[in-house]
Order: structure tokens, then sequence, then C-alpha cells
């Protein structure tokens, strides 16, 4: 007996082969665009790495010069050391501050249990920029206000606290991304059948041995991988190095890149040895974030869901935990948010005081609104968001259909192709699709089409992700009964599987529109005049020192981000969308 | 009407070796008959049926209705399974959740090929509602709908179109125990009406006698034996259809010779010798396989007339309300018997024990 042909056995939906359909067709687009967007950068920019740069006179000739160059120095050696550093030390912090707040509000009675949730929005609608610059007004040894506050009540000497350090950006970078470690641990200690921890206790264990002995034992994998994310996020941050770092002359990978494109002349040769390098990084990271994550469910062991575990009752000791919690908060929401509100009233930044009081003045927002670039670039920031937003969530819906609902052979490459742009720094990103535009010359360059097509690639995966997510939850008879009522793949499409992945694709739209309004790292090597965004704009004031224009743009960017987060929060609950 | 031939359907599994689901699988079913195909849960049922739905390719075969090809792997014809016009209710049901009753059963009305106005869509909608008595439902959302009640919406939103050939698989066994005997007999009745030319896929044996014109009990991927639902039960032609339709008692022995009346012969057994019926041709020496239903043996105080009865003692017994279970204990072996409850036998003590030659099935063994 001959071998059945797998192929087409098992790919039913994929029967009409006789009669033209207009599936293949947008099947085949959704194809080739996603291998498109993923793949041509990073295959642009290995070999770019390679050649040396393209002159009117002379043409790109293969040379190893890149990397000997880039690795031929001591600088570079110190470039790493300092990148590691930053990005341990950044995520270490975020880590410990995440997961000591995730199990207090997983597992005990701390008091304000509400204002937790709001941590699981800050990231969103505080920019990096705008949290750096923040840190800067508190933290600077000369403006800052908590260093001059400290001088004048205490009568310190010296300022106590340099932002401008290697420890300054420790700390901002990790504070604005503990909330993520926040979410991602609170997922973990969720995962866990809390009579695992119960079993502990009546066995005679007490609080610390429990949380040692066996929550942390058994959500190690999920801890690795939390780690292992912060860690990669932390060393393609850019605002924080570039505000922080550069000014002191503290260089880690992306603001080395961005200063290489940026001399005159630009170093592309070199911008994309570093860009590999970091890439090398990330793909390293991401690739075992991903390995833990399918092994991690081994470990946990889920029940269904509606358990409440029994709370730890910390005693008097809670009031000390509420006390740590609103320090925090103070931390990273109100003291940030209210120098920036701060400074919005003044006419020349300065320290809060009962003179400056008296100053308070209108004049930052009058300018702001008169500010000829903000229209275009508020106009610019909602095309490309609505735009990418909209785009990706079609397009990866398609894709998640192939690689879920179907047998079609190498789907799962497919899977990797729309996932490979989460190895991306924002900042490679940029800048490999800028070196693909600038050979391939179509037109786009120094168009908003060129930002466009950054954000649909650096945003695919969480489009991806999200669809999945809920197209794993479509029974594949829901679809074959409407083949079998006489429907069209197309119709199938358009009215069962569209409507029922509603929930994860309106999560979807309402996340990437979010994420792309605030992105500045790949926006920075890609703009041109006419297609500044708003996260430009501010990047453009505080170059040019307008620091309370750039608190008043802040502070309306903030509250309309603020606004957007309440409405997607709303709207998630009426279109019963699961975070 | 509907005509399978030598139909291979296979699927690769996760280590890439071939399942082979449905072998050789080939039967007819005659216009307005309903058709089950029965069989233990992995035997292949649902993969016939969704290779006659079109869902899956078969590797080959031939599947026509009426005169027209819907799959053949020699002429290379496949329709495609939204071309091909049959009903099909799914095991779970598959009601879209973002749409009403209405909605549910209109949508096959709306994507075909044929145009209907809104007032055609409505009355056939309406038409089928009252059929499976969901008329009152109409825009109740589909979420909001009791098992049974999706059960009928399923079943109008495959009959709205009023397909050639109706595609049932499991239909009733998401349902509770009482009222999948209730949706039994509707099903059976709408069945019955419409002329509705069906094919049943189930793994219950109760169900595929109680509503069928035709049985094919399937083991493996492979049809073991089609049969009208009273041949099927009595006269099973291998062990396996013998065991998995109703209870039975299985019996060894080897044949003696042919006995008084045609197609009789006299088998030896371990209590003696039985005077049995078989369609195979045994001879001499032949070893075979008894198979006995409980009810056919037949208990008695005092000895009855004629062959086939034998002494016996009452091991256990089992009173189930309509009938009483007895182990009856005949040479070395145990027999079950069903019996009407005014047999009261006390246990120990002996009664007699008779088998009807044309109840006694002699299969070859295997
Ligand atoms: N999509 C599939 N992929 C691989 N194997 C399958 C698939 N569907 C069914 N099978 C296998 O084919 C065999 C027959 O399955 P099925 O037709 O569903 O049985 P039944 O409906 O009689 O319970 C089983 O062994 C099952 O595991
Ligand atoms: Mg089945």
């Amino acid at each position: 007996m001959q071998a059945g042909n797998p192929a087409m056995n098992a790919a039913a939906p994929f029967a009409l082969r006789r009669s033209f359909d207009w599936k293949w067709v947008v099947i085949g687009l959704c194809v080739v665009f996603t291998i498109y967007i993923a793949v041509v950068p990073l295959a642009f920019l290995l070999w770019q790495s390679f050649f040396t740069p393209q002159t009117a006179s002379k043409a790109a000739e293969f040379t190893l010069g890149n990397y000997t160059s880039a690795y031929g120095s001591s600088e570079t050696l110190r470039l790493f050391w300092n990148s590691v550093q930053f990005a341990l030390g950044a995520s270490l912090f975020a880590f410990v501050l995440g997961t000591a707040l995730a199990w207090m509000n997983e597992r005990t009675n701390t008091p304000f249990k509400t204002l937790f949730f709001a941590l699981s929005i800050i990231p969103l609608i505080i920019p990096g920029i705008l949290f750096t610059v923040a840190w800067i007004l508190l933290g600077s040894p000369k403006i800052g206000i908590i260093n001059l506050a400290l001088q004048n009540w205490i009568g310190l000497e010296k300022p106590l606290f340099n932002v401008y350090s290697l420890w300054g950006m420790i700390w901002v970078d990790g504070l604005h991304y503990s909330p993520m470690a926040f979410l991602l641990m609170t997922a973990a200690f969720r995962a866990m059948d809390p009579a695992l921890e119960e079993s502990a206790t009546m066995s005679g264990a007490n609080i610390f041995q429990v949380a040692y002995r066996v929550t942390l034992k058994l959500t190690w994998p999920a801890i690795l991988a939390t780690l292992l994310m912060l860690f990669v996020r932390a060393i393609e941050s850019f605002e924080v190095p570039a505000l922080l770092g550069l000014p002191v002359g503290i260089h880690v990978f992306t603001s080395a890149i961005y200063q290489a494109v940026h001399r005159y002349p630009s170093q592309i040769g070199l911008a994309s040895a570093y860009g590999m390098t970091l890439l090398l990084i990330t793909t390293v990271g991401v690739y075992f974030v991903s390995r833990l994550s399918s092994r991690g469910s081994k470990y946990a062991t889920m029940t269904g869901k509606g358990f409440r575990p029994r709370r730890i009752d910390l005693g008097p000791w809670r009031w000390f935990a509420a006390a740590i919690f609103i320090i925090y908060f103070l931390l990273i929401v109100v003291l940030p948010f209210a120098v920036l509100l701060w400074s919005s009233f003044q006419r020349f930044y300065s320290v809060p005081s009962w003179q400056a009081l008296n100053n308070l003045t209108l004049d930052p927002y009058r300018f702001i609104f008169t500010y000829p670039n903000l229209a275009r670039s508020v106009w610019n920031t909602l095309i490309l968001s609505f735009g990418s937003a909209t785009v990706i969530m079609l397009v990866t819906s398609v894709i998640c259909w192939i690689v879920v609902k179907t047998k079609l052979p190498g789907r799962w490459l497919l899977d990797n192709f729309a996932s490979l742009p989460m190895v991306f720094p924002g900042l490679v990103l940029g800048l490999s699709i800028m070196i693909f535009y600038l050979n391939f010359d179509i037109g786009i360059y120094g168009t908003i089409w060129i930002m466009f097509i950054a954000y649909i690639t650096r945003f695919m995966p969480y489009g991806l992700r999200y669809n999945t997510t809920s197209m794993l939850q479509i029974h594949k008879e829901l679809e074959e009964s409407a083949a079998m009522s006489g429907a069209s793949w197309g119709t199938t499409f358009r009215r069962v599987i569209l409507p029922l992945l509603k929930p994860g694709l309106v999560a979807g739209w309402i996340y990437v529109m979010i994420v792309s309004i605030r992105e500045l790292s790949s926006s920075i090597l890609l703009y041109s005049p006419g297609t500044e965004v708003l996260s430009i704009t501010i990047w453009e004031l505080w170059e040019n020192g307008q620091y309370v224009e750039l608190s008043a743009l802040g502070v309306l960017f903030i509250l309309a981000l603020f606004v957007l987060v309440m409405v997607a929060q709303w709207l998630g609950k009426k279109f019963g969308v699961k975070e | 009407m509907l005509k399978v031939a030598g139909l291979f359907t296979e699927y690769p599994n996760e280590r890439g070796q071939i399942v082979r689901a449905a072998q050789d699988v080939t039967f007819e079913v005659p216009e307005g008959k309903l058709f089950t195909l029965l069989g233990p849960s992995g035997c292949g049922k649902t993969t016939t049926l969704r290779s006659i739905a079109g869902l899956e390719r078969p590797r080959a075969g031939e599947i026509s209705v009426g005169d027209r090809v819907v799959y053949s792997s020699t002429r290379n014809v496949f329709v495609a399974p939204n071309r091909r016009g049959f009903g099909m209710v799914f095991q779970s049901y598959a009601i879209w959740p973002h749409m009403n009753v209405f909605q549910n059963t209109a949508f096959p009305l709306q994507v075909g090929d044929r145009r209907f106005s809104a007032q055609e869509i409505r009355d056939k909608v309406l038409r089928v509602l009252r059929a499976v008595q969901l008329e009152e439902l109409a825009d109740r959302e589909a979420t909001k709908l009791s098992g049974g009640q999706q059960q009928r919406l399923a079943l109008a939103r495959a009959l709205v179109m009023e397909p050639q050939l109706l595609l049932l698989d499991e239909p009733l066994s998401n349902l509770d125990a009482k009222l999948r005997e209730r949706m039994r007999f509707e099903l059976k009745r709408l069945q019955r009406e419409l002329r509705i030319t069906t094919v049943y896929v189930t793994h219950d044996q109760s169900e595929a006698l109680a509503l069928s014109h035709s049985i094919a009990v399937m083991n493996e991927g492979h049809i073991q034996q089609i049969g009208a639902p009273r041949e099927i039960y009595e006269r099973p032609r291998s062990q396996f259809v013998a065991d998995f339709v109703g209870t039975t008692n299985f019996l060894d022995g080897s044949v003696l010779g042919r006995g008084a009346e045609p197609g009789h012969f006299r088998v030896r057994t371990e209590f003696g010798e039985v005077e049995v019926l078989s369609d195979d041709d045994l001879r001499g020496s032949d070893r075979v396989v008894l198979s006995v239903r409980p009810e056919d043996v037949e208990l008695a105080e005092t000895r009855p007339e004629g062959d086939n009865v034998w002494e016996a003692r009452v091991d256990q017994k089992v009173f189930l309300g309509e009938f009483i279970d007895f182990q009856v204990k005949l040479g070395g072996r145990i027999l079950l018997a069903r019996s009407h409850p005014s047999l009261r036998t006390p246990v120990g003590d002996a009664l007699y024990v008779k088998l009807h030659p044309e109840k006694c099935v002699a299969l070859k063994a295997a």
C-alpha cells in the first residue's frame, strides 16, 4: 500500500484545487507580506555589516573591517561591559521590586490592593522618554528637586544622588520596568495551585519557608524566563542610556549605534556590526525565554480558574508592607508626574519654591498649542498607530489561521517568521530598515511609509500572539459547519472566524495602537522633517533644552494615553476581552 | 442514492506514521433511508462521515450521491465541502455563539450559491424551526440554549437548505440519558417524515438499533458487517459484531457434522452436543465459537421438550425490575441468562437450560 499524501489528506480546507479561488490570493499575499516584512531587514543588516559604505565613486566591497574595527578596539569591550552591567542591574532591580510586589498582592493581605491595579497600566501610559526626563528633573545633581531639597533641609554638602551615572541609569530603567516584572510574576503566582503552598503550611512551614521552599522552587522556570525577558528588554533600552549615559560618556550598544549613525560621516557599517552583536544577544535571550515558557507549564500545576488562595496574614507588618508600596507608588507615578506638572507651569525651569509659585504661567501650553510641529506630529502618530494596528491584526489573523487551523507543511516556519521581529531591538530594526530602503530606493525613504513598515514589523509578533490565543479557542467544527452550510472560505472567514476572533482582535488592536503611539527607538532613525511623531517631537524639545515646553507636552501626552487606556479597558470589558 | 466505494482515508500522526482511519469502506444508502455507522470509539466512523462531507480528503475511493460524483480518486474529482450541499450536525453542534437562533439557521441560505429573498429566508427558517420546535426561540442568543435546544438548532441549520443528504455525528452523545431517549424518537420521526437520506454515526448500539434502516458495524477502520438492525443483532457474522452489539455468551466448540435442517450443524461443547445455526459452510472438526444472547437462554424448573436441553445450577442472580439476570453453571461454564422476573429459583438450586438452535449462532473461531 502506498503512503497517503499527508499534506493533501490533512488539509481538507485546502481541498479546492480545480477552480480558481480568492482564498489563495489572500493567503499568498499575507504569507509573502509577512516573510518580506520579517526577513528582509534582518538579511540586509547582516549583508551590510560585511560591506564598505557605497559612495558615488565607489561601489560597496566585501570587508570584515566593520567587525575588526568594532571588535578590535578596547572601546567595544567597554561597550559590552557597560551594556551587560546596565542590563543586569536594571533587570535584577526590576525583578526584585516586581516580585516582591506581586507576592504581596497575590499572597498577602496588604492593604490598598486596588492601587496595584494601577501598576499594570503605568508602563503603558508613561513613555520611557518622559519617565527619564522626569527623573532627570528629580535626580540631576544640579537641578534635581530631590537633591536640592535634601541639601536645603538636611544641609548636605554634595548632591546625594546623581542620576547621570550607571547606578542612576539602573535605577530609572529598573523602576520603569518593574511593573512588567510585577505582571509577569503575578501570572506565575496565579498559575500555581495554592494547595501546594497550603500543604506546606499544614506541614508546619512558616511564611518564609513556604515562600522559599515551595513557591520559589515551583516558579523557578517562570522566574528565569522573567529575568531573561527583563534582561533582553533592558539591553534594548534606548531612552535611558541616551538621555542619562551619553552626556557623561557611559556608552552602551544602543546609544553607540545611535551615535555611529549620527556622526558625520555616518558610520553605518560600524552601527551594523554593533547592531548584529546586540541582535545576537537578544536572539539568544528570546530563544531561551520561549524554551523556558514551554517547559514551565510542566512545573506549574494549573487548576481550574476561580480559586482564591488563602491570603497570608501579615499582622501588623501589613502596614509596613503598605508603606513600602506607597513609597514605591510615589517614586514611579506621583513624583514623576508631579515634577512634569510643576515644570509645565513655569516660564523657565526652576525648582519649587514660594517665589517660583508666584511665577506660575500657562505659557508652555500656549507654546505647545501653537508649535508648528505639534499638529503634524499628532496627526502622524494617529495615522501610523491606527494604520499599523489595523494592518497587523488583519494580516496576523490570516497567518495564525494558517498556523493553528491548517496542516499546511511549513506552517511552523510561518509562525517563526511572524515572531522573528521579537528579537529586534527597536533601534536595530530602525537601522536595518533605514539601510535597506536607502539602498533599494523605491521612494519610501524619508516618507511616513518607512515608519509604517517599521511599526508593522516591530509589533507584528504582539498582534500574532493576541490572535493566536483567541484562535486556539475556536473549535474547528464551528468553521466546518459553515463550509457544510455552503459558505466559501472568504465568507467563512468574514462571518464566522473574524467575529469569533473579536476578543483577541480588539485587545491586540488596542495594545498595538498604544505601543505604536509611544514608539521612539525605531522612529528616531527613520523620521525626517515632516514625518515626526509625538515621541520625536518630545525628543527634539529635549535636544533644544526646551524643558518647560516638553513638560507641558508630556503632561498632555500622559493624560491622553491615560484616557485611551481607560477607553481600551472599557471596550475590553464590553467585548469580553480577557487580558 | 449515496454510494461509497473502496474508501481509504488516512492521517499522519505526530510521529509521522500513518493512522489508517478508514479502510476499504464500501456501502450504499437507498433514497430516504437512515444508515448508521456503528462502532467503538476510534474505529473510523467520524473519519468516514467527514470524508463523505468533504472535510477530509480520502486517499482512494469513490463517493457519489445520485448521479453526482463528489469524490473519485481515479477520475481526480474532489468537490469542496461547501459545494456538496449536504447538511451536517457536528458532535459539538458547532452553534455559532455570535449569532442568535434565527441567524444561525439562516446562514446556509445566505452564503450558498442560490440567492433567496429576505422573505423566502424568513419563511424557510421559521418553517424548519417549527419542525424542530424552536419557533418561539428564534430571537434567543445561541449561547443561552440548553443542550437539547442546541441539538435541535444544529439539526434545523442542517435541514434548512433541504439537503440531499444529512450527516449526523453522534448527535445525541452530549445529552443526558433522559433527553437522549426523547430526542431519539424525535429524530426518528423527523427523518421518517422528511424521508431524507441520512448517515448517522454513533457508538451506542441501542441508538443504532432503534433508529436505523440499516447498520454498518465498524472496527479498526473496516466495516465488519452491514445489515438491518435485526439481522445484525440476531445473525452476527463475527465475534466482534456479536460482542459489540448487545451482550452475548461465547462458547467454544468444534463441529461434528450437519444438522437436521439446512444451515444447521451439530457442535460439541464442554457441556455436550448442541444444534446450532451458521451462515458459513462448516466442515467436520472446524473450531467454532457459539454466540448466544442471554434472553435466548431459556430457563425452566421443569424439563422442557426437545433437544439442546441441559441441567444447570444457579450461581448468582440479579433482580433488575423488568427482568432478572441469572448466572447459571453449566458444565464448567458460567452462562448468562435473562428471564422473566417470575422465575424465582434460589441460588444453588438446579434448573434446566434450553438453547434454540436458531438462536445459537456459530462463528468461525479466529
Ligand atoms: N485529524 C486527525 N489526525 C490524526 N489522526 C486522526 C485524526 N482524526 C482522527 N484520527 C485517528 O483516526 C482514527 C479514527 O478516528 P475517528 O474517525 O475520529 O473515530 P471515531 O469517530 O470512530 O471515534 C483514530 O485512531 C484517531 O486517533
Ligand atoms: Mg467520532
